[in-house]
């Protein structure tokens, strides 16, 4: 497979298409007298204007605080897009500590300029990103919608 | 009888063969770029160098580096005596005086420049000389809705500084100016109107003249964005009778860090600096200072020396080879580009249609696949093009795309190069596994 087949993978390119998670209207205001935990941020790549919002709903503090919903929307190339929609597969359900761990584990991997082998195992289908660490200039593309669901997370956690 | 006998001569251009040998002249153009022939086509971001450029930089580290405009030694005045020669090269390329021309580090400063001169008139300095500078409430500065950022933002800083309103002329849907909305616009509160003279994105060149003429029935101040167009095209400013101008030295051959403000005499000399301290002063006390003429007073500090020399070597390279025969050359490789664009299914050029006048560059979108995935695509072929929205988000917002993709030539750009991109980017809309 070439460099360039190994960016674009077919999963990839299906969840481009698919975009897993994502609201096909803008997403209403958030009601601030709702008791939920629930949170959004707005992640903007200035080189080339791909923008996404993601938006978390927290189960109550705690240790066993999950990711009990999540919902975005977003305009961008196939790497963002696509990555908006296999972070909803991925970290849907999740502890927020196993979502962060998650996270860090993704960000590691496309850090790494091709170094670090993906574990599938671990990413499932956040590992065909492994291809982009091979693009420094692409790295932010794949990582605009997890930079906003991090975001998102500290301010729901910020609730009560 | 009038005679109906069609014109033989066709316009000056160069040759394939000549474009062959000019391209021997650019060390950077014969690489491999992931495995295939460079073919750089983002010359409108910025320029490859010749070896005379590099060499006129070289030379002048290894033989004359010294301070400019003062010290009394042998290197110094050698030094100032380059540096002056390369203000009178570049002066005389657009048909200037030297003492109108005015270094700066790129057109961005050369706006800036221009843009917080007016803004320290209009809080009072620079005396009498300088009121007509001066912006208030009430003022309007008018730009055009198809600006660089580098020509929208310095205006709208200023208005929000002095007060003063900001408005913009439309475009129409194939990218070209709305005159008769610019008519309505240009009016008496006008005291500034800044456009650029082509478009970087459309590749439209704009009616200068008639903008010209609107800003004198008003007696507004114009400023020409001129960064595409002295690269690319026979430029003379004081035949388009603008007040200022400014170009970038790195899309014209030349080296970065380093760019001009051409600004007619009499009004330089009214004036207040930019940018003060050493260099641009005669006498100081501890407590206030007299500066130099133009255009000495707007070059504080130690300039930009060897890349103004370099960028000497750049416009001799330039004019040896015409700068006509290269707008010929470009407009061919234009239509060319454009022409091709039209028949790959799903891709939408920005801007002027086939057979429309336009710089040697095209933008476009393919529909169902981002730019960035585009670049990527061509990238992996060897092809360098620019993605995004090229520093022109209103223009881009105006004609309904966020981001696009742009190919542009510039005199070492050869036919089979432009060939070579549209047969590749035919294969992007499918790899993406989207149908036209």
């Amino acid at each position: 497979m070439s460099d360039l087949q190994q960016l674009y993978q077919t999963i990839i390119l299906d969840h481009y298409k698919a975009r897993h998670g994502a609201s096909a209207e803008p997403l209403a205001a958030i009601d601030q007298t709702s008791a939920q935990r629930v949170a959004e941020s707005h992640q903007l790549n200035t080189s080339c204007g791909d923008e996404v919002t993601m938006r978390v709903t927290l189960s109550p503090a705690g240790a066993e605080s999950t990711v009990d919903d999540l919902v975005w929307r977003g305009e961008g190339c196939s790497i963002s897009i696509a990555s908006a929609s296999v972070l909803n597969d991925t970290l849907r359900g999740l502890t927020v500590a196993e979502a962060r761990a998650l996270l860090e584990t993704f960000r590691e991997m496309l850090r790494s300029r091709g170094k670090i082998e993906a574990d599938e195992d671990v990413l499932g289908d956040a590992a065909a990103f492994s291809g982009v660490s091979r693009y420094p200039a692409r790295v932010k593309c794949a990582m605009l919608p997890w930079v906003a669901f991090e975001a998102a997370v500290v301010e729901a956690e910020s609730r009560p | 009888m009038t005679s109906l006998v069609p014109p033989t001569t066709t316009a000056p251009t160069l040759t394939d063969v000549e474009v062959e040998r000019i391209r021997n002249d650019f060390p950077v153009l014969a690489q491999t770029v992931n495995g295939h022939p460079l073919n750089y086509l983002d010359s409108g971001a910025t320029s490859q160098n010749p070896i005379s450029v590099m060499e006129a930089e070289q030379e002048y580290y290894e033989q004359r580096n010294a301070a400019v405009h003062r010290g009394a030694h042998t290197l110094a005045v050698e030094a100032t005596d380059a540096f002056e020669a390369a203000r009178d090269t570049v002066a005389s390329f657009i048909g200037a005086e030297s003492s109108e021309l005015v270094w700066t580090s790129n057109a961005t400063e050369a706006i800036n420049l221009v843009a917080y001169s007016f803004s320290n008139a209009s809080l009072g300095l620079g005396g009498e000389a300088a009121e007509r500078f001066a912006l208030a409430a009430g003022d309007e500065i008018v730009v055009t809705e198809m600006e660089h950022h580098a020509n929208l933002i310095p205006w709208q800083q200023l208005a929000l500084r002095t007060g003063a309103t900001l408005r913009f002329i439309p475009v129409h849907d194939d990218g070209t100016l709305d005159l008769v909305a610019a008519a309505e616009i240009v009016g008496t509160h006008t005291r500034v109107l800044a456009f650029t003279h082509a478009s970087n994105v459309t590749g439209v060149i704009n009616p200068v003249a008639e903008l010209v003429r609107l800003a004198r029935r008003v007696g507004a101040l114009v400023v020409l964005d001129a960064c595409q167009s002295v690269p690319h095209l026979p430029v003379n400013v004081v035949d388009l009778d603008v007040d200022f101008a400014v170009f970038s030295g790195h899309k014209m051959l030349g080296p970065t860090g380093i760019g001009a403000l051409y600004g007619k005499a009499r009004l330089l000399a009214g004036m207040p600096p930019f940018l003060t301290g050493g260099s641009m002063i005669t006498t100081v006390s501890m407590t206030e200072a007299e500066f130099l003429a133009p255009p000495q007073r707007f070059e504080a500090g130690t300039q930009r020396i060897s890349q103004a020399i370099a960028l000497a070597a750049a416009v001799d390279y330039l004019r040896e080879t015409g700068m006509t025969r290269i707008g010929g050359w470009e407009a061919e490789l234009g239509q060319r580009l454009v022409a091709g664009l039209a028949e790959i299914p799903g891709v939408r050029v920005l801007g002027p249609g086939v057979g429309v006048e336009r710089l040697g560059l095209a933008s476009f979108e393919v529909a169902g696949v981002h730019a960035h995935d585009v670049g990527q695509y061509l990238d992996d072929a060897g092809i360098a093009v620019r993605v995004g929205h090229h520093c022109a988000q209103p223009l881009h917002r105006r004609l309904g795309v966020t981001a696009s993709t742009r190919a542009s030539t510039y005199l070492y750009t050869t036919t089979d190069e432009v060939d070579r991109f549209l047969a590749t980017l035919r294969e992007v809309a499918p790899f993406f596994g989207v149908t036209a």
